[in-house]
């Protein structure tokens, strides 16, 4: 990659970071729309508690892993809230960043198409599944004993 | 608009699950033709930047309401609609999977809506709006924009469906309901994510304009072939 697409690269990150690890502690609170639209139906306390009335978002569970170190974008043992969250969001992009870059780069097509003219001296072509390298060796080896058949 | 465990039944959420790992395969194979060693990592940091704006949780104008950013339109734009899918997907994942945000057996349904739907619908409407729009920045931003806020609200509708098929509160008639507070809930939040979308893709599109996925696969504004004609005679 060229330089140009590294510095773009590490700005996108460091944008990324200051979002999850300093602003998320701006963010607000309340229900996202689809924990609102579930709580129709019910009255909820200021700290959005439900307190009476029936409603969807009462058959709610527990999440399966809710004892996470990193559960509900905070770090467990860490006491200050602003630490705790913002420490959450820095390694979350950092997790997501991994393996997102990671995957993507084992996924990546690696067609080694030659832009210089050179071909490859060992002929194999990753594309497809065959060795052209052996193919092309036994038809030319069956070439020349036609030929030398024929003549 | 994450689901939490317990909102949909087990059955719906399993037949879900099943099919969004069958588009994420097809997301896969068609993906890998947009992948190459310059995408990668840019797939990656679209992850990355998508997992932290989805943090930012801003208040509508109801009160007592939040919404943050999906992401699907804003991948889409950047890095196609098939590795799209799959940066959100991976978001949904950390999050389901290490930060207990969306329940694990909601899994399927959570990237249905937001992966799945929401990048799928988002790329339609750029598709057609950049070939209709004038070609320029306010164009862009419309288009962003646009795909962004209705994007939000069709994936709002894929949660409707999948409460209709398994929700575990019986709402007798009022399945309309849902439908009407999702969507005017989704619109506003969606407008929030038309702002950042459109306002990402700007920053993108003038720093790198070739980063920006949907502005590669138009064709050049150029016509070569009047100078050459004119050449020929």
């Amino acid at each position: 990659m060229k330089n140009r697409s590294w510095a773009f690269l590490a700005g996108g990150l460091l944008v990324a970071l200051l979002l999850a690890g300093v602003v998320s502690n701006y963010a607000s609170s309340h229900p996202d729309g689809l924990d609102s639209s579930l709580l129709k139906g019910c009255t909820v306390d200021a700290d959005d508690n439900i307190v009476g009335g029936s409603c969807p978002a009462q058959q709610a569970r527990d999440h399966e892993l809710a004892d996470s170190p990193l559960a509900d974008y905070g770090v467990r043992g860490v006491q200050n809230s602003f630490v705790s969250t913002g420490l959450s969001g820095v390694l979350g992009v950092l997790v997501t960043f991994a393996i997102g870059a990671g995957g993507f780069w084992l996924l990546r097509r690696r067609d080694t198409t030659p832009t210089d003219g050179s071909t490859p001296t060992d002929g194999t072509t990753p594309t497809d599944g065959t060795t052209p390298a052996e193919g092309d060796a036994a038809t030319s080896t069956d070439e020349r004993r036609h030929a030398d058949a024929n003549g | 608009m994450h689901i939490s465990n317990g909102i949909i039944d087990g059955p719906v959420a399993a037949v879900f699950a099943a099919l969004a790992l069958a588009a994420l395969t097809v997301c896969v194979l068609r993906g890998r033709r947009d992948l190459d060693d310059r995408l990668a990592p840019m797939a990656g940091l679209v992850a990355a930047f998508i997992f932290a704006v989805q943090m930012l949780n801003f208040p509508i104008f109801t009160a007592g309401v939040s919404g943050h950013l999906l992401g699907g339109a804003l991948a889409a734009m950047l890095v196609g609609p098939w590795v799209g899918a799959l940066c959100v997907a991976v978001v949904l994942v950390v999050q389901a999977l290490i930060f207990g945000d969306g329940g694990v057996a909601m899994l399927g349904l959570n990237i249905t809506n937001m992966a799945l739907l929401g990048t799928a619908v988002a790329y339609v409407l750029i598709a057609v709006l950049l070939r209709v729009l004038p070609r320029t920045r306010a164009g862009l931003a419309v288009t962003a924009f646009v795909a962004a806020m209705i994007s939000v609200v069709v994936a709002s509708q894929g949660f409707v469906l999948e409460y209709w098929l398994g929700g575990t509160t019986d709402l007798g008639n009022n399945l309309g309901g849902l439908a009407g507070t999702m969507a005017g809930v989704h619109l506003l939040i969606g407008i929030g994510e038309g702002l950042i979308t459109a306002t990402t893709v700007l920053t993108v599109a003038k720093v790198r304009p070739d980063l920006v996925y949907a502005l590669r696969s138009l064709p050049t504004p150029v016509a070569p072939a009047v100078p050459v004609a004119g050449g020929a005679r």
